[in-house]
C-alpha cells in the first residue's frame, strides 16, 4: 500500500471527500419511539436492550438542554439520522469489505502497512463496525476486540454485566440520547494478567450528511492487565450541522492499566458532545490522552472515578479552537479512596477568534486520606480576538489531602516571531513552531506516528492563520 | 570566494514615530569586519534590527542592498534566505523546540530555500554537524536536547547564537552586542568562535559593541563611531585605542 499516514496528513484535500452513500438501509430523519424500536429490531437485539433504549429515550426527553458549556442552539434533533447501516453485516477480513468502503479507507490511508504496527484494527464506517481484524495471538490470549453490536450478540453475559455501569442513561442528556440510539463502537475485554504491547486502534468517521454518530465503547481491563486504545478521527467537511455524541466506559480493575488516546479532527460543523468515564480500582491506573481539533463545539471532560486505594488518574489534553469554534474541554476526577493520585494537564490554543475553555472538577471525598491532585492549565492565545477561560472546581472534603492548581495564559509575541523569522522561517512556520513547542510536552507521549500526525495537523491549522 | 556586498545607503529609520537612524551609509564586503561603536542610545541596535527587518523599525528613506538587491521590502525570513544573519543581543526563548532540532530545521530550511533540490539532512546525521559547531563554542553536546535558549545562562545564549551562525553560514553577519553580559572567559570563547566562523565562512561582519575588549580578540578592518543615529567618524583599528583612552566625549560635543 502506498499511502502513508504522513502523506495523508500532508495532503489535507484528501480529507475532504465523501464516497457516494450506498447504505443498504437508511432511516428517516428525526427521533421517536418507533425509530428506536426499529434500530433495535434491525440489530436483532435482546429484549433487555430494547427496553434499556426506550427508557433512555424517555430520560432524554425529560432532561432539559444543559445551560452551561457551549452554544448548542444549532442542534436540531429532528434533522438528524439516528441510524445508518452501510452494509448487511460486519466483515471479518479485509477482502470481504465492500469496495466502496475500501475506497474510503484507502483515501483515508488506513493501509496494510499499519497492520504491522497495530495489533488489531476496528474501523467504524458510519454506524456499524464493518471491518474487524484481531491479531491471532491476541485471540489466543482470550482478548476480545469486537464491534459493540457484535459483542452484544457473542458475549451477552459479559456485555450485560458491564454495559452502562459507569455511565448510566440518566447521567446527562447526551448520554441518554446515546443510550437510546447507540450503534457501533468498540468492545474490548482484556483477561487477567494479559498485557497488550501494541496499541489497539479504531477509526471513526462520519460520512453521511446530517448523520449523528452515537458509538458506544466499553473497555474492561481485568486484574493486572494493560492495554492502550487509540481512536483517531477525521471527518469530511459538510455544509449542514451534524452531531457526534459518543459514550465511552472503561473499567480498570485491580492493578490494571488503561491508556485511551484520542486524536480528533472533526469538520467545523460538528457538535462533538461526548461522555467518557473510567472507574479505577485498587492500584489501577487510568490515563486519558485527548487531542481535540476541529468541530463547531466540543464538550468533553474525560473522567476517572478513583474507587480503590492507590488508584491513579492522569488526564492530558490538547485543544485547538479556530474561527467559529469552541472547545469546552477538561477533566473530572473523583477521589473516593485512600492514597489516590491524579494529574490533570490541559493545553489550549485559541486563534482567529476561537474560544477554548478548561472546565474541570476535582473532588476528594471525606476519608480519601493521603490523596493528591495536581492541575495545570496552560493557554496560548494567537491573537487579540481569541479567547480562553478556565473554570476549575475543587471540592475537598478531606483535610488529609494535597491539591495544587496552576494556570497560565501566554501570547505569541512579535519578538519571538521575529527571532524565528530571522533564521529563515516564514511567519506561519514560526508560529507553527511556537504552537508545536507549546504542546510538545503532551505530543512527545504520543506514539511517534501520531506525534507526527498531530504536528502536521497543527501545521495545517496554522497555514495562513497569521499575518 | 564570491564577493558579497551589503550596501547601506542613506538609511533613515523610525521606531514608533521617533527617528533613530539619520542618513546612515555603510558598505560591508565579504571578509571585512566592521566594528560599530557608540554610547547607549546611539542607534546601534536599531541598525541591526532595521537591517534584519523587525516590523517595529520602519525605514522612512534610503535603502539597504545585498548584492544589488534591496532588502527593505523583504520579510525577515527572506532576508535570512539571502544570506543575512543577526546574532541577537537578547535571544528569545522557545519552549518545546530543542536546540538540536532547531539548528537542523533552520539549516535545512535555508538550504532548501536557495536550492530546491537540496535533500534535507536527517536528525542522526545532523547531530554530528551540530556537535561539531557546538564544540567550536565549547558548548556541551547535551544542549542539543534542551529547548532553545530556555534556562540558558547569558553566556550560553550568546554561544548558541554563534552556533546558529555557524549552522546557517551567512554572507553577512550582524552581531548585536554579542559581548554584553559575558565574563572574561565566556567573552574569549565567543570571540574565538566568531573568529573561527569568520575564517571558515569569510563572511562580512558588522560587529556592534560598547566596549573595546572584544576587539582584543577580533581585529576589525574598519571602526565606525556612531552618535545619535549617524556615523560621525570612520577609521581603522587604531580608532579603538583612541576611544579607549578618550571615550566618546569629543564626538558627543561635536553635535
Amino acid at each position: 500500500m502506498s499511502t502513508t499516514k504522513e502523506e495523508r496528513v500532508k495532503n489535507p484535500e484528501k480529507f475532504d471527500f465523501k464516497t457516494e452513500e450506498n447504505s443498504v438501509f437508511k432511516m428517516e430523519k428525526g427521533l421517536s419511539k418507533e425509530i428506536v424500536m426499529e434500530i433495535s429490531r434491525q440489530k436483532n437485539e435482546p429484549q433487555w436492550m430494547l427496553e434499556y433504549r426506550l427508557k433512555a429515550l424517555e430520560i432524554f426527553y425529560s432532561k432539559p438542554m444543559p445551560k452551561w458549556g457551549g452554544d448548542m442552539s444549532g442542534i436540531d434533533f429532528e434533522n438528524i439520522h439516528y441510524y445508518l447501516k452501510p452494509s448487511e453485516k460486519s466483515e471479518r477480513t479485509w477482502d470481504e469489505v465492500p469496495d466502496e468502503i475500501k475506497t474510503t479507507f484507502d483515501r483515508l490511508g488506513i493501509p496494510e502497512a499499519e497492520r504491522k504496527f497495530l495489533a488489531g484494527v476496528g474501523a467504524q464506517f458510519e454506524s456499524e463496525m464493518v471491518y474487524h481484524n484481531l491479531h491471532e495471538s491476541l485471540t489466543a490470549k482470550g482478548v476480545i476486540f469486537e464491534g459493540t453490536d457484535e459483542a452484544l450478540k457473542k458475549y451477552p453475559e459479559l456485555f450485560k454485566q458491564y454495559f452502562a455501569t459507569i455511565i448510566p442513561a440518566h447521567d446527562n442528556k447526551f448520554a441518554a440520547l446515546n443510550s437510546a440510539v447507540w450503534s457501533g463502537g468498540s468492545f474490548i475485554y482484556i483477561p487477567k494478567g494479559v498485557h497488550i504491547e501494541l496499541p489497539l486502534q479504531a477509526y471513526f468517521r462520519i460520512n453521511a450528511q446530517n448523520m449523528g454518530q452515537f458509538e458506544r465503547t466499553l473497555i474492561i481491563a481485568d486484574e493486572g492487565s494493560s492495554v492502550h486504545y487509540i481512536e483517531g478521527c477525521t471527518a469530511p467537511t459538510y455544509s449542514s450541522s451534524s452531531l457526534h455524541s459518543a459514550v465511552v466506559e472503561i473499567i480498570v480493575k485491580k492493578g490494571a492499566k488503561v491508556q485511551y488516546t484520542t486524536i480528533q479532527n472533526w469538520s467545523n460543523n460538528i457538535y462533538n458532545l461526548v461522555t467518557k468515564r473510567a472507574k479505577a480500582e485498587e492500584d489501577a491506573t487510568m490515563f486519558w490522552l485527548d487531542c481535540n481539533l476541529g468541530s463547531k463545539l466540543t464538550m468533553k471532560y474525560p473522567a476517572v472515578y478513583l474507587v480503590g486505594a492507590r488508584a491513579k488518574a492522569e488526564i492530558l489534553s490538547i485543544a485547538l479552537a479556530g474561527k467559529g469554534q469552541h472547545q469546552d474541554a477538561g477533566a473530572k476526577v473523583i477521589h473516593a479512596a485512600v492514597d489516590t493520585t491524579s494529574t490533570i494537564t490541559s493545553k489550549s490554543i485559541s486563534k482567529g477568534g476561537g474560544r477554548t475553555s478548561y472546565r474541570g472538577l476535582v473532588k476528594i471525598h471525606k476519608g480519601a486520606k493521603g490523596s493528591k491532585s495536581r492541575v495545570v492549565c496552560d493557554a496560548l492565545l494567537l491573537d487579540k480576538e481569541s479567547r480562553s477561560d478556565t473554570y476549575p472546581t475543587m471540592q475537598i472534603d478531606e483535610n488529609d489531602s494535597a491539591i495544587a492548581h496552576e494556570a497560565t495564559v501566554a501570547k505569541i509575541s512579535e519578538e519571538q516571531l521575529f527571532y524565528l523569522m530571522s533564521r529563515g522561517f516564514s511567519e506561519s512556520e514560526a508560529a507553527t513552531m511556537l504552537v508545536n513547542g507549546f504542546i510538545e510536552p503532551i505530543v512527545k507521549i504520543l506514539p511517534m506516528e501520531y506525534a507526527v500526525e498531530m504536528n502536521r495537523l497543527i501545521e495545517m491549522e496554522m497555514e495562513g492563520s497569521i499575518g | 570566494m564570491v564577493e558579497n556586498l551589503l550596501d547601506i545607503q542613506n538609511l533613515q529609520v523610525e521606531v514608533e514615530g521617533k527617528k533613530i537612524l539619520q542618513d546612515l551609509s555603510l558598505q560591508i564586503k565579504s571578509g571585512e569586519i566592521h566594528a560599530v561603536m557608540g554610547p547607549n542610545g546611539s542607534g546601534k541596535s536599531t541598525l541591526c534590527n532595521a537591517l534584519m527587518g523587525h516590523p517595529k523599525y520602519a525605514v522612512v528613506s534610503g535603502d539597504a542592498l545585498l548584492n544589488g538587491e534591496s532588502l527593505i521590502t523583504l520579510s525577515p525570513d527572506k532576508r535570512a534566505q539571502k544570506g543575512l544573519f543577526l546574532a541577537f543581543q537578547y535571544p528569545k526563548e522557545v519552549p518545546g523546540v530543542t536546540f538540536g532540532n532547531f539548528l537542523r530545521l533552520a539549516s535545512n530550511n535555508l538550504k532548501r530555500a536557495n536550492s530546491p533540490e537540496f535533500a534535507a539532512i536527517g536528525p542522526a546525521q545532523y547531530f554530528k554537524v551540530a556537535a561539531e559547531h557546538m564544540s567550536e563554542l565549547q558548548m556541551d553536546k547535551k544542549f542539543v536536547g534542551r529547548s532553545l535558549n530556555m534556562g540558558f545562562s547569558g553566556g550560553e545564549k550568546k554561544r548558541a547564537e554563534i552556533v546558529q551562525m555557524l549552522a546557517l553560514e551567512p554572507k553577512i553577519a550582524l552581531l548585536d552586542e554579542i559581548d554584553s553580559g559575558l565574563d572574561v572567559d565566556a567573552l574569549k570563547t565567543v570571540a574565538e568562535g566568531i573568529q573561527k566562523a569568520y575564517e571558515k565562512l569569510g563572511m562580512g561582519v558588522l560587529l556592534i559593541t560598547h566596549y573595546q575588549r572584544i576587539l582584543n580578540y577580533i581585529k576589525p578592518d574598519f571602526v565606525h563611531i556612531m552618535i545619535d543615529g549617524r556615523i560621525v567618524k570612520s577609521g581603522d583599528a587604531s580608532l579603538v585605542l583612541e576611544i579607549e583612552k578618550e571615550g566618546y566625549a569629543k564626538y558627543l560635543t561635536k553635535k
